[in-house]
């Protein structure tokens, strides 16, 4: 995180990406995406990853659900215990994995704000082992922002972020932070 | 704080935690890989002076499906019973490199006399009590905790916590780990706790405790949210506390005639193992309002959550710092 003395310092810095029709016109698009290349809604199950990964796949299903009027199962995958860097922070919180129906047979796609180190969905693909064993698993992320350290790639997409590994990219969502927006922050005062 | 010793060092932050994350926890037991990976690497030692079978098999199952390493190690069949000392013990497992020390043990304190050396000897090890005398079973509170919690939230969704339940705590109080942890527990939580047991098995000081105590169980069981038996005994029984169990049975005892004096929605609890007949008839034990086998299930789901807690990050801790 940036060492940011006052929040004009921290306003000033942090460079808008998406607004919040953006947002919501990247979330239609990906909804879109997803049935198309799975030909229609059989078998989807999507799963959030918390935090804000659960929000979005709520608006995914929504989106969907409306396009095919049929309800398409939505739930949330907590990766905390499967993560690989639990030793090197103080002990974290789990959230919650609610899973709505069985993944076995499945096409689950997993859905998360920002795809970085890709060190998450390692652990998402770790977590989602444990409760079955899907046909197919997807990825779809708001946002891409590069700098993997694992072979790990999004299926859906909704905005392609080139970024210096030491910039912070944050995603507003209104259901957990009350607006919608995508901004970048650099390091350089 | 880097270990789990007495329910009365916990707040009602750390005790949601606990609680909160248990239910995540009690979801895995439901699932077919029984298995989260977040322990895996560390070693977990249940070291038990005393007899114990749902304490220390759901230590162990806790600890398994965190996938730590988990040994048992009982006084029967180890250097113990050779004589060595606490101390000796104690600092021989630790100094095996290991991460955690569940330990139980017939001496009030030795949980934390073990927290101690550690800390002089600069080990780094977590010390879980599991019952010490008659002091603490911290595990036991939290859980029967959880247990109630459920049972509260499904009767009345709309109405959260512990604020204005009253629950009555009857039997041994005296010589009761389970008593004192669940006095210090639930008043934190904010409910009221009412001991009912006959003069002779109260403690001395009992006046002190924030707690109402009566003697006539009777007049209390229509006033209660939950009633939690104790079990008497019977190996701490040589005191002449009681003149016969058959008289125990007809002061205290939750028997078939008395199932009908509580509240319909009133919970029956029993830390286990039960003296079917004399604490607790089968009628109460096996009625619609029993949670019993709901709080074995929830010891797993508990002890999972409180290993996660102390193991479960750095080494710093996390929630029981």
């Amino acid at each position: 995180m940036p060492d940011v003395t006052g929040l004009e310092d921290a306003t000033s810095l942090a460079r808008q990406v998406l607004d919040a029709d953006q947002v919501s016109r990247a979330c239609a698009r990906m909804a879109h995406e997803v049935l198309e290349a799975n030909r229609g809604p059989a078998g989807l199950v999507l799963l959030g990853i918390p935090t804000r990964g659960v929000p979005l796949a709520e608006r995914l299903g929504r989106a969907m659900a409306e396009v095919e009027s049929t309800p398409i199962p939505v739930g949330s995958l907590d990766v905390t215990m499967y993560r690989d860097d639990l030793r090197q922070h103080p002990t974290r919180a789990p959230g919650r994995t609610e899973v709505p129906v069985s993944v076995d047979g499945a096409v689950v796609v997993l859905v998360d704000d920002v795809l970085f180190s890709g060190r998450t969905v390692r652990a998402a693909l770790d977590a989602l082992g444990d409760l079955g064993r899907p046909r197919a698993v997807r990825l779809a992320v708001l946002v891409d922002r590069g700098h993997r350290e694992l072979p790990v790639r999004a299926d859906h997409v909704g905005k392609n972020l080139p970024t210096r590994s030491d910039e912070r990219v944050s995603v507003r969502l209104t259901e957990v932070d009350g607006y919608d927006e995508v901004t970048i922050t650099g390091d350089d005062a | 704080m880097r270990h789990l010793l007495s329910a009365a060092d916990l707040d009602v932050a750390e005790i949601t935690e606990i609680l909160d994350l248990g239910e995540e926890m009690a979801l895995v037991q439901g699932r077919p890989v029984k298995k989260l990976p977040a322990l895996r690497g560390r070693t977990v030692v249940n070291l038990f002076f005393e007899d114990s079978t749902r304490t220390r098999s759901s230590f162990e199952l806790a600890g398994k499906w965190l996938s730590a390493d988990v040994i048992n190690i009982s006084a029967k069949g180890s250097s113990v019973s050779k004589g060595e000392s606490l101390r000796d013990t104690v600092l021989t497992v630790a100094s095996m490199g290991v991460d955690a020390l569940v330990i139980r043990h017939m001496a009030s304190g030795a949980p934390l006399q073990a927290a101690r050396w550690f800390a002089e000897l600069g080990l780094g090890v977590h010390v879980l009590n599991a019952g010490d005398g008659t002091h603490e079973h911290p595990t036991q509170a939290l859980l029967d905790a959880f247990t109630l919690r459920k049972h509260f939230r499904t009767q009345d969704p709309s109405r959260d916590g512990f604020a204005g339940r009253r629950i009555a705590v009857v039997g041994d109080i005296t010589h009761s780990r389970v008593a004192r942890s669940n006095v210090a527990l639930l008043t934190t939580l904010g409910a009221q706790v009412v001991l009912v047991a006959p003069p002779t098995l109260l403690p001395a000081g009992v006046d002190g405790w924030p707690v109402e105590v009566r003697t006539d169980l009777d007049e209390v069981l229509g006033e209660v949210d939950a009633v939690m038996m104790l079990r008497v005994q019977r190996e701490r029984m040589s005191g002449g506390y009681f003149p016969t169990p058959r008289e125990y049975t007809v002061g205290y005892g939750l028997t078939r005639a008395r199932l009908g004096l509580l509240r319909p929605d009133a919970a029956i609890c029993h830390p286990g193992p039960m003296n079917r007949g004399l604490e607790i008839s089968a009628d109460a034990a096996d009625s619609a309002g029993s949670l019993i086998l709901d709080q074995v299930a929830a010891g797993v789901a508990v002890r999972m959550s409180v290993l996660y807690q102390l193991l479960g990050g750095a080494d710093e801790g996390g929630a029981l710092r």
